[in-house]
């Protein structure tokens, strides 16, 4: 993927850099707005990461300018605010996703990958398949290996976000914002629990496990290679 | 403050303008009763003497010039305050009551002011009269007057006082509104006075009110309740940052020093990484006691009531609730929901799941094995019960503070400041907030008013 990163502390853009070229990304940087903006519009991104907060142009109204022409290209916001108002200001500008400084590299990287992924014509399938699991979102039905698995409301849920997102690492955050639709980190990890009741639902009596934990990222759930 | 200051205040423009529209409704008395008295009488007057005067008329026409002489004699004898005259077109008086002809332009006729001579105690006085004079067929003078010296004198004497009364009325107002003017401005200077200290930098100042309880005293009341909520404000920030400056300082020193260590040891690549993973670790629980101490902050300062909005209480505890569930369920404690009807409250609802959460996930880490935990919504009140070892009554009061810990967490994971965000929570929704037994265990009651609008 072609990725630009605009964001004015160049230290904190060059280890996003590396890394994400480490997991084998195009990545550009531009360290202030007018800069960046005009990379934007020169196109040909997949996602774009851009500092809230940056001198000249802020991010903000960087991401307004660049949606007035109807482009589409995916925006993570990265921000130290982190108010519900502000992300939600963010947002109404035209981002897809907000993440508050500091993060993990690897919460980043699952966000970029997945925003990537937002365009993928699969995601308004009402159908989807990973491997024997399928996936029947009109009906919320789930089979395994042509069985019935029955799901609770919220197990169907995160198993929908996890099955959009196959073959990515989805982050607890990422879980607890989209499945949950909470902002906050609750103190124990709660998440945990809920993928060993959905791994205990749609994987135990299954050979091949689907639904991976990915140590110190989040979880990933793949069709066996 | 000087005079000159008093004359500019708007308590004294006031007192002007009530004063002008006194004089006008004062002037405005005595005018109604100068005409309604003297003016009456006067018209009454001027009627009887035309009447006269052309009954006299007919009298010479009919009867001739001896026959009026004859009558106008005889009244004249008669009448004190009526006063008469006959002349010649030359002026020679021919009957009457006056020593001569008043002045007048030569073929004047019909009304006429003038003064003439009478004989009082101790000498001749001028009164004042008024007639009516006619010029009869032949160019004889016929005047039929009255004294009016009476009523001038009744005139002047009202006119006297309406002055007087005018005069009085503009003194006394403006006295008045200087003295009003001057209280209200001590104690508009007294509050102006405490703005200033406060601007000083003494928070602690407040406006002094009045038992009277006027408009006023609301004022003052208002900015004194504005100034406790700024002090709070104030006090609660110099807390926050107090309290990150000590809480970051110990983890930040622990790992600084775990660095040092490591770089001081041995060339040794796994420990260096080990090293590396536990920094990572520590870094992050620094940034969790950061990131609490500003949620703290944020949830008391209310600045966002943008995002204060009708919430539904039970979906709220339901969601909250179903997210912890299978937590309580794996560490085999019984949980129960028991929702009520829907509870439509005004809030932040992320904020409120954030309370709940707190308040949940405690009862998860505190309830042993085999205990039970209850998520119960009645009305507004929210309660979670738990059957952990509970929190002995003399704690209670302290368990809201950040960074309070108590002897039993110890080992247990936590920053000491789930509790003091679900106060923080309370405080900003006006809600209730109470630590009971539940025999055994703990019971936390959160309590939001319902229906009421504590946003505003």
């Amino acid at each position: 993927m072609r990725i630009l990163v605009i964001e004015d502390d160049r230290e904190a853009a060059r280890y996003m850099a590396n890394g994400l070229a480490e997991s084998g990304h195009t990545v550009e940087t531009a360290s202030d707005g007018a800069d960046g903006l005009a990379l934007a519009l020169e196109g040909g991104f997949d996602v774009m990461v851009v500092d809230r907060m940056l001198p000249g142009l802020d991010g903000l109204s960087l991401v307004e300018e660049f949606r007035r022409g109807d482009r589409t290209t995916p925006i993570l916001f990265l921000s130290a605010l982190s108010a519900v108002d502000d992300r939600v200001k963010g947002l109404r500008a035209g981002g897809d996703d907000y993440l508050v400084k500091p993060y993990a590299f690897s919460e980043l990287l699952a966000r970029v990958e997945a925003l990537a992924r937002r365009r993928d014509p699969a995601q308004g399938e009402m159908h989807i398949a990973v491997h024997d699991l399928e996936i029947d979102r009109l009906a919320r039905r789930v089979t395994r290996a042509g069985i019935r698995v029955p799901l609770q409301p919220r197990e169907f849920r995160l198993l929908e976000y996890l099955a959009l997102h196959a073959g990515q690492v989805v982050t607890r955050t990422m879980l607890l914002e989209n499945v949950w639709e909470y902002h906050f980190d609750p103190q124990t990890n709660v998440i945990d629990v809920h993928i060993s009741r959905l791994r205990a639902k749609i994987d135990r009596d299954f050979g091949e496990h689907l639904l991976h934990t990915i140590r110190g990222a989040g979880y990933c759930l793949r069709a066996p290679d | 403050m000087r005079p000159t200051d008093l004359l500019h205040t708007s308590a004294f423009r006031l007192t002007l303008i009530h004063l002008l529209a006194l004089v006008v409704s004062v002037a405005a008395v005595f005018a109604f009763v100068y005409w309604s008295t003297t003016g009456v009488i006067a018209r009454q007057t001027d009627q009887t003497v035309a009447a006269e005067v052309t009954g006299l008329g007919e009298h010479y026409r009919r009867f001739g010039l001896g026959a009026l002489r004859a009558v106008v004699r005889e009244r004249s004898a008669h009448q004190r305050r009526s006063l008469y005259l006959l002349a010649t077109p030359r002026g020679r008086i021919l009957a009457g009551n006056l020593d001569k002809p008043p002045d007048f332009a030569p073929g004047a006729a019909g009304w006429l002011d003038f003064s003439y001579a009478r004989p009082a105690a101790g000498g001749i006085r001028t009164h004042a009269a008024r007639g009516r004079l006619m010029r009869l067929p032949g160019g004889f003078l016929l005047l039929v007057g009255r004294d009016i010296q009476d009523r001038a004198e009744i005139e002047d004497r009202v006119r006297g006082i309406a002055i007087w009364a005018v005069v009085l009325t503009v003194l006394l107002g403006l006295a008045g509104g200087l003295i009003i003017s001057r209280n209200v401005l001590r104690r508009i200077e007294a509050i102006d006075r405490t703005g200033r200290e406060i601007m000083a930098g003494d928070l602690s100042r407040r406006v002094p009110v009045s038992p009277r309880g006027d408009e006023l005293d609301n004022l003052a009341g208002n900015l004194n309740d504005m100034l406790a909520r700024i002090e709070g404000l104030m006090t609660g920030l110099r807390e926050v940052t107090d309290n990150i400056a000590h809480d970051l300082r110990t983890p930040v020193t622990r790992l600084r020093g775990r660095l040092e260590a490591v770089l001081r040891g041995p060339d040794d690549v796994s420990a260096y990484r080990a090293a590396l993973e536990e920094t990572l670790v520590e870094a992050d629980a620094v940034l969790a006691t950061f990131n609490g101490l500003l949620e703290i902050a944020r949830a008391e300062a209310g600045g966002d009531t943008a995002a204060f909005g009708e919430v539904d209480l039970a979906a709220v505890a339901r969601d909250v609730a179903e997210l912890y569930e299978p937590l309580a369920e794996e560490k085999g404690i019984a949980f129960s929901v028991d929702l009520d009807a829907p509870a439509r409250v005004r809030g932040v609802p992320e904020l409120l799941a954030q309370a709940l959460a707190n308040l949940v996930d405690n009862a998860v880490k505190y309830t042993p094995a085999g205990g039970s935990i209850r998520v119960g919504l009645q009305g507004g009140r929210i309660t979670v019960s738990d059957t952990g070892p509970g929190i002995p009554e003399a704690d209670r009061g302290r368990v809201f503070e950040r960074f309070m810990r108590l002897e039993r967490s110890r080992g247990l994971p936590g920053n000491g400041l789930g509790l003091a965000l679900v106060a923080a929570v309370a405080r900003r929704h006006k809600a209730g907030l109470a630590l009971a037994d539940n025999r055994p265990g703990l019971k936390v009651e959160f309590t939001l008013p319902v229906g009421d609008d504590p946003g505003r």
